[in-house]
C-alpha cells in the first residue's frame, strides 16, 4: 500500500540534502496546488514529498539591486499583495493572479506554476517577457538560469537530481517599460489558459519602441519565445503596421495541438490576438 | 380579503426563514457523505476503462487477498434480473438494464461503467484492492455520437435490441430502441399553404446535471436480514423501491433514511452505489460507506441526452404560424430510454397549432445512461424549435415577442401531446417580458438580444404527509420527500396557512421509508404541487379534529364550530358565547378529548398545472475570440401561486444559469478509444460567479385551479428557453446562426472566420 | 511510514491529530475530526467546498497536507458562528435565500467572510471573482452576490 513519507526542512542546505539523497521519486511541496492533484489522481507516486514551506528565506520577495527576489513558496496572493512588485511588474502580477482561483491563489507559487512545467502555465510567459531567472539550489551550490530553461517539455524540467528552483528573480525596471499578461480561457475564471501572451516593451522619449520581448504559452510544448514579434514592435509606436506585423509572427512561432481545449486553428489565431491586446496594455503602462 | 374573492393568505406568498436554513450555515447538515456508522468499511467501484468490451472473465482472488480487505463483488452476486418497466423514477428505464448499469455483466458499455467493487478498512486497502483486480476484456469497437450510431454497419451494443414503433418489426438487432411519432391534423399540407418555410437541423451535446454533491450512501446488512441505507437521492422510496428489485429483497426488510441532498436536477433519480454497498455489507457483515470521486460522477453517472433536432415550421405572412415539423434523434447512453418522449411532447409546446408532426427516435451509444435532468428532453427540442421561431422572425421582420404573442398557446390549445389546456400563463410571461426595461435597454457594437420561452408538463403523483399536533400546540409535519431546495419551508408554510398559526410553530422534516407513507421522488416539479397538496389536506383533517374537540370542550355540535386564525370560535352567537380555544389550548387538552391529535393524507395528485417561461438575454460578443459575455438576463415564469417568491426565484435563476453553461460551455469530450477526456469540475466547465450577471426573474402568478393555493412546479421550466435565448442572442449581435451547442469560443471564432470568407 | 502527530489550532481550539502524509487536510477535517462541513465537491480544487483559511489565508483543503497544518491556525465552517449567534454573513444567506440545497454553502460562507475581511466594500463584481473558485449549482450566484453585498454594507454600517 503506497504510503510516502514526509519532510518539512527549514534550511535549503537540508531540503536539498533529502531531495539528493532520496530513494525512489522526490517531489518539493511548495503550494502543493498542482501536486495534491497528481497525487489524489494517482498520476504521480512519489516517495517522499519535501515540504519549503518552512525555510524561510523561500517565503519572502526581497529587492536586489532594484530587482526582486520571489522566493518558491511566496503564494500568488501574497505577490499581489507586494506593493513594489505590482507597481513595477504588473504584467507578471497579473499573470500569477490568473492561476485558479481565490483559493488556489492563497497557496500557488510562481516557482511551483514553473516546475509543474505545463505548457499552459500563466506566470511562465509574463516571467520570461520580464527577463527573470530562476535561482537553483542543489548539491554542487547555486545556479541562475533563465526561466525559460526551466521547463524542458511538458511535466520536464531541466532540474538535476537534488536540485531545486529557490526563487525567481526579477531585473530592475528599466525605465519606460511596461509589462502585460493576458490568456484566453472559455469562461472568466477557473479555466487553464488556452493560449497565453507575455509582452514587455520599452520605450523612448518619444514613445517609440526600442527594445521588446514577446512571449507566448499553451502554443508549444514550452514557452515560446517569439523574436520575430518583438522585432515588430521595436521601431513602432504601436500603430496598425505593427500590430499587423506582431499578430502574424505570433501566429507563425505557435506550434500547438488541438486538444480538449482548443484546436490548433483556434489557437494560432488567438495567439495573435492576445498578442496584439497584451502589446496595447504594456505600451500604455510603459508610458506611451 | 384578497381582490378576487379568496381568503387573504397570511403565510403562503411570504418569505421566512427555511427551517432547515441554520444547520446548513452552520455545517451541521448533514448531508451523503457526512454520515458514518461504527465499524464502517470504505467501498469502492472498480471501472471499465473501455467504452464497449466483453468481459471474459474477472479473478478476485488476489483483491481478496489484499490485507484489510472484507469483500470483493461483481455482477455475479447480484440476481439476474428479467426484463420489466421499472415505474418509480423519473423519465423510462427497466430494471434488467438497471441492474446491468449498476454492474456490468457480459459486456462493459461505456468508460466508467462499474465492473467490480470492494470494501476495506480503508481507502488504501480498498484501492490496492482494486488495482489487484484482473478483469480480462475483449475490447469492441465503439460507438459515441447519436448519428454515428444509427448507419447501418454501426457496433451495436445489445444484441436483442430490434426497434419498437416501426413497422414492420426489424429482424436485424440495432442501436435505435424506439421511434414515435407525435401529430395533430396534416401537416403536409399545412406547408402547402404556409408562405415562408424555416428548415434547420440543430445539435446538442450531452450535459451533465453537475450536482455539486457526489453521490453517496452508508449501508448496513444485518444477520436477519435486515438492511438500513442512509443516503442522499431524490427519492428514498425509489431508492427502497430499486434496492428490493435489483437485489431480490422485500420492501419491508429495507429502511432508507434521507440525508441532505447537495443538488441532484434530475440525476439522483436512480441508484448507482446503494445495491452495490448493500452487497458488500452483506458479505463482509460490516457497515460500508460509498461515496463517489468527481471522476467517478462524471464517467459513471448518468448525465442528459445530446442530440440533433432538425426542425421545419411554415408561416404567414402576418406571422401565423401554420405548420410545424420535427425529427428528434436522441442518444440514451448505453441503454434505451432517453428523454425523446418528453422532447417530443414539449417540441412546440408554447404555441397554439392546429398542425404539428414530431418524430423521435431513442437511440443506445456507448456513453452514460442518461438519467432524468431538469425538464428531460424538453431544452433540447426546444432549442430547435425556439432558434428556427427566431430565424423565421427576422425573416419575417417581426419583433420575436409579438411573434411569439401571436401564436401562443393559451386556455383551449390542443397540445401535439394530447391535452388541451386549461388556465396558463404562457402569454402572461411574454407581456412581462415586454414590459420589463430589460426589453428596452439600449445595445452596444457586438451586442445582441435574444428571446425564447419554454414549457414544462409539471406533475402530480403520489404522496403523503403527516401533521401531528404537540402537546404544546406546536406541530410536526412529515414528508417523504428529500428537500432539494427549500421544499421543507414551503410545507411548513402550507400547513401553517391551514392551521392558522406562525410558520415557526411548524416543524417540517423529510421522514425514512418506514416513518410516513409513500411518496414518489422529487423531481418533474411535483413536491410544492403534489406533496404539499397531502400537507394541506392532512393538515385541514387535522383542524375538522381541533374543531371537534372544541365542540366537545364547549358541548356544542361540531358543527356550530369555526376555526378561525388559529383559533376555535363558535360559528354566530346560535352556537353560545364562549372565549375562543387557541389551538395550543385545545393541544393542551387533547389527552382528555380524546388523545393526541394527528392526521396522514395519502393522495395521487392530479392536475399539476403546465409551466411557461419567457427568457430574454443580452449578450456581446467578441468576435476575435469568440467569447461571449452575458450582460443582462431576465427570465419570466407563471409559477401559479409563489409559496414562497424567494425559492421560486431562486428555481428560476438557478435553472437559467445552468441553461447558460448548455449553451456556451459544457460538454463531454471523449478521445477516439470512447474515453472521457473531460471528466472533472476543470474542464466540464459549468457557470461561475464571474461569468454572470444578476439574473432578473419575473413571477406571474396564473393559478392552477387544481391545487389548495394555486400552485404549479417552478424547478424545470427555467432550464428550458436559455439555449436557444442564447443563440438567438449571438445571432442579433454578430448575425451567424449558430446550431450547434455548446456555442464555445473555438465555434464561435470559426464562424466569424467563415462569414468573413463569405463575404 | 508512520503516521504524524499534528499539533494544530482549529477554530481556535488547539487540536491535535494523526495522519499519514498522504491524507489532505478536508479527509482530516472529515475522516479524523469529523468536522463534516467543510464540504468535498471534486478534491482538485476547482469547486470551492473546502474551503477554510489557514492563519487566515483561503485555501481548499483538499489541497493541503494535513500534515502541513502543524503549528498553524484553521478555521472552518464550524467556528463561523459565535455560539448560537450567526455570523452576519450565516442570517443574511438565510434571510435572501442564498442557499438551495446547501452543499457549497460552507465554502461560500467561508471564502466570502475571507473577502470581507480584506475588502469591506467591494463591487458586485470583486465579489464575482473572489468567489468564482465557489461553485453552486443551484442557485446562479444571483441570491449568493446579494446577501455578501448586503451584508457588507450592514458591516460598514455597524463599524
Amino acid at each position: 500500500m503506497y504510503a510516502p513519507s514526509f519532510a518539512a526542512p527549514t534550511t535549503v542546505a537540508e531540503a536539498v540534502q533529502l531531495l539528493a539523497n532520496a530513494s525512489g521519486v522526490a517531489r518539493v511541496l511548495a503550494g502543493g496546488t498542482d501536486l495534491l492533484v497528481q497525487l489524489r489522481s494517482g498520476m504521480l507516486k512519489p516517495d517522499l514529498i519535501v515540504d519549503t514551506k518552512r525555510i524561510p528565506e523561500l517565503r519572502t520577495i526581497t529587492t536586489e539591486g532594484g530587482g526582486y527576489r520571489i522566493g518558491a513558496s511566496v503564494s500568488g496572493a501574497e505577490a499581489n499583495e507586494h506593493a513594489g512588485l505590482s507597481k513595477d511588474w504588473p504584467g507578471v502580477v497579473e499573470a500569477v493572479e490568473l492561476i485558479g482561483s481565490t483559493q488556489i491563489q492563497g497557496r500557488a507559487s510562481f516557482v511551483g506554476n514553473l516546475c509543474n512545467a505545463s505548457p499552459a502555465a500563466d506566470s511562465v510567459p509574463a516571467l520570461v517577457a520580464a527577463g527573470a531567472t530562476a535561482v537553483i539550489a542543489g548539491p554542487n551550490g547555486e545556479r541562475e538560469v533563465p526561466v525559460e530553461d526551466v521547463p524542458t517539455a511538458p511535466g520536464r524540467t531541466s532540474l538535476a537530481k537534488g536540485e531545486m528552483v529557490v526563487a525567481v528573480k526579477l531585473p530592475p525596471k528599466p525605465a519606460r517599460t511596461g509589462d502585460a499578461y493576458l490568456r484566453f480561457i472559455p469562461r472568466t475564471e477557473m479555466d487553464i489558459a488556452v493560449v497565453g501572451a507575455g509582452v514587455c516593451v520599452t520605450l523612448d522619449g518619444s514613445g517609440k519602441c526600442t527594445a521588446a520581448k514577446v512571449s507566448l504559452g499553451a502554443v508549444a510544448p514550452t514557452v515560446l519565445i517569439v523574436p520575430d514579434a518583438a522585432a515588430a514592435l521595436v521601431g513602432s509606436k504601436l500603430d496598425d503596421a505593427a500590430l499587423a506585423a506582431l499578430d502574424a509572427a505570433a501566429r507563425a512561432a505557435c506550434k500547438p495541438i488541438s486538444d480538449k481545449r482548443g484546436t490548433i486553428e483556434y489557437r494560432t489565431k488567438v495567439a495573435g490576438v492576445l498578442a496584439r491586446r497584451a502589446a496595447a496594455t504594456a505600451f500604455k503602462r510603459a508610458g506611451a | 380579503m384578497a381582490p378576487d374573492g379568496t381568503p387573504a393568505l397570511k403565510v403562503v406568498g411570504t418569505r421566512p426563514i427555511r427551517p432547515d436554513g441554520v444547520d446548513k450555515v452552520t455545517g451541521r447538515a448533514q448531508f451523503g457523505a457526512d454520515f458514518q456508522l461504527p465499524g464502517q468499511l470504505v467501498g469502492k467501484v472498480l471501472r471499465s476503462p473501455h467504452a464497449h468490451a466483453r468481459i471474459r472473465s474477472i479473478d478476485i482472488s488476489k483483491a481478496e487477498a489484499v490485507p484489510g480487505v472484507k469483500a470483493v463483488m461483481t455482477a455475479a452476486d447480484m440476481p439476474e434480473i428479467t426484463s420489466e418497466e421499472a415505474f418509480v423514477g423519473e423519465g423510462p428505464a427497466d430494471f434488467k438494464d438497471m441492474s446491468a448499469n449498476t454492474m456490468a455483466r457480459e459486456k462493459a458499455l461505456y468508460d466508467g461503467h462499474a465492473v467490480a467493487a470492494v470494501a476495506a478498512i480503508s481507502a488504501a486497502a480498498a484501492d490496492a484492492a482494486l488495482a489487484a483486480i484482473e478483469v480480462d476484456y475483449e475490447v469492441l469497437p465503439h460507438v459515441i455520437e447519436v448519428e454515428d450510431a444509427m448507419v447501418e454497419g454501426a457496433p451495436v451494443l445489445h444484441d436483442d435490441m430490434f426497434t419498437s414503433g416501426v413497422d414492420p418489426k426489424p429482424t436485424k438487432p440495432s442501436n435505435v430502441a424506439k421511434r414515435m411519432v407525435f401529430q395533430l391534423g396534416d401537416v403536409d399540407a399545412a406547408f402547402e399553404k404556409a408562405d415562408i418555410v424555416i428548415e434547420r437541423k440543430y445539435k446538442t451535446a450531452p450535459v451533465h446535471q453537475g450536482y455539486i454533491e457526489p453521490h453517496a450512501c452508508v449501508a448496513q446488512y444485518a444477520a436477519d436480514g435486515q438492511v438500513q441505507i442512509y443516503c442522499s437521492s431524490q427519492g428514498q422510496f425509489m431508492v427502497r423501491a430499486y434496492v428490493a428489485k435489483l437485489l431480490g429483497i422485500d420492501i419491508s426488510e429495507i429502511r432508507v433514511t434521507p440525508l441532505e441532498i447537495g443538488g441532484g436536477f434530475g440525476g439522483k433519480t436512480l441508484v448507482y452505489l446503494e445495491p452495490l454497498a448493500v452487497v458488500l455489507s452483506r458479505k463482509s457483515g460490516r457497515p460500508v460507506k460509498m461515496v463517489m470521486t468527481r471522476e467517478e460522477v462524471f464517467r459513471g453517472s448518468g448525465p442528459t441526452s445530446g442530440g440533433t433536432v432538425w426542425v421545419k415550421i411554415g408561416a404567414m405572412r402576418d406571422g401565423t404560424i401554420v405548420a410545424g415539423d420535427s425529427v428528434l434523434k436522441f442518444q440514451a447512453g448505453a441503454y434505451a430510454g432517453s428523454p425523446v418522449g418528453p422532447g417530443c411532447m414539449t417540441a412546440f409546446a408554447v404555441y397554439d397549432l392546429q398542425d404539428v408532426r414530431i418524430t423521435g427516435y431513442d437511440v443506445v451509444t456507448n456513453r452514460p445512461k442518461v438519467a432524468a435532468y431538469r425538464a428531460p428532453g424538453a431544452p433540447i427540442s426546444n432549442f430547435g424549435v425556439e432558434s428556427a421561431v427566431d430565424e423565421l422572425a427576422r425573416e419575417l421582420g417581426m419583433d420575436p415577442v409579438e411573434l411569439r404573442l401571436k401564436n401562443a398557446a393559451k386556455k383551449g390549445t390542443k397540445a401535439a401531446y394530447g391535452p388541451t389546456f386549461g388556465d396558463i400563463g404562457c402569454v402572461e410571461t411574454l407581456e412581462a417580458v415586454k414590459h420589463h426595461p430589460n426589453y428596452r435597454a439600449p445595445l452596444g457594437p457586438n451586442q445582441g438580444r435574444g428571446v425564447a420561452s419554454g414549457f414544462w408538463f409539471n406533475i402530480g403523483g403520489e404522496s403523503s404527509a403527516t401533521v401531528n399536533i404537540n402537546e404544546d400546540g406546536t406541530a410536526v409535519v412529515a414528508t417523504g420527500n428529500p428537500d432539494i431546495g427549500g421544499s421543507r419551508a414551503s410545507m411548513a408554510m402550507m400547513a401553517a396557512e391551514v392551521l392558522g398559526i406562525e410558520v415557526d410553530r411548524v416543524r417540517p422534516i423529510v421522514a425514512d421509508t418506514s416513518s410516513v407513507g409513500y411518496c414518489f421522488l422529487t423531481g418533474g416539479s411535483r413536491v410544492t404541487f403534489a406533496t404539499g397538496m397531502a400537507v394541506v389536506e392532512a393538515s385541514k383533517s387535522v383542524v375538522n379534529e381541533l374543531k371537534a374537540r372544541a365542540a366537545k370542550i364547549w358541548d356544542i355540535p361540531v358543527e356550530a364550530v369555526e376555526w378561525q386564525d388559529g383559533e376555535a370560535v363558535p360559528a354566530g352567537s346560535n352556537a353560545g358565547d364562549f372565549e375562543p380555544l387557541s389551538l395550543s389550548d385545545i393541544a393542551a387538552k387533547s389527552g382528555r378529548t380524546g388523545g393526541p391529535i394527528a392526521s396522514t393524507s395519502s393522495l395521487n395528485a392530479q392536475g399539476a398545472g403546465p409551466g411557461f417561461g419567457t427568457h430574454v438575454v443580452d449578450v456581446e460578443v467578441d468576435r476575435e475570440t469568440g467569447h461571449v459575455k452575458v450582460l443582462r438576463y431576465l427570465a419570466t415564469q407563471d409559477a401559479g401561486r409563489a409559496i414562497h417568491p424567494s425559492y421560486v426565484e431562486g428555481q428560476i435563476q438557478g435553472g437559467a444559469v445552468q441553461g447558460i453553461g448548455w449553451a456556451l460551455n459544457e460538454e463531454y469530450i471523449y478521445d477516439d478509444k470512447g474515453r472521457l477526456d473531460n471528466p472533472g469540475f476543470l474542464d466540464y466547465r459549468i457557470p461561475v460567479a464571474s461569468d454572470l450577471p444578476m439574473i432578473d426573474t419575473v413571477v406571474v402568478e396564473v393559478p392552477n385551479p387544481r391545487h389548495p393555493y394555486g400552485a404549479r412546479g417552478v424547478g424545470e421550466v427555467p432550464i428550458v428557453p436559455p439555449m436557444a435565448a442564447m443563440a438567438n442572442a449571438i445571432q442579433d449581435a454578430i448575425g451567424i446562426r449558430l446550431t450547434e451547442l455548446p456555442m464555445s469560443p473555438p465555434k464561435i471564432r470559426k464562424a466569424v472566420d467563415e462569414q468573413a470568407a463569405a463575404e | 511510514m508512520a503516521k504524524h502527530h499534528i499539533s494544530t489550532t482549529i477554530n481556535g481550539e488547539p487540536v491535535e491529530f494523526l495522519c499519514s502524509t498522504e491524507q489532505t487536510m478536508l479527509d482530516v477535517l472529515r475522516d479524523e475530526l469529523h468536522l463534516t462541513g467543510t464540504k468535498e465537491g471534486c478534491a482538485t480544487g476547482d469547486c470551492g467546498a473546502c474551503s477554510i483559511t489557514v492563519d487566515d489565508r483561503l485555501v481548499c483543503s483538499c489541497l493541503m497536507l494535513g500534515v502541513e497544518a502543524e503549528g498553524h491556525a484553521v478555521q472552518t465552517i464550524e467556528g463561523m458562528a459565535d455560539g448560537d449567534q450567526l455570523h452576519p454573513l450565516q442570517q443574511k444567506f438565510l434571510e435572501y435565500a442564498a442557499l438551495q440545497c446547501g452543499i457549497c454553502t460552507p465554502g461560500f460562507l467561508i471564502a466570502s467572510r475571507a473577502l470581507l475581511e480584506r475588502n469591506p466594500d467591494p463591487t458586485e463584481e470583486e465579489a464575482r471573482y473572489w468567489l468564482a473558485g465557489n461553485l453552486c449549482r443551484c442557485t446562479g450566484y444571483d441570491k449568493i452576490i446579494r446577501a455578501v453585498l448586503d451584508t457588507a454594507a450592514d458591516m460598514r454600517g455597524a463599524s
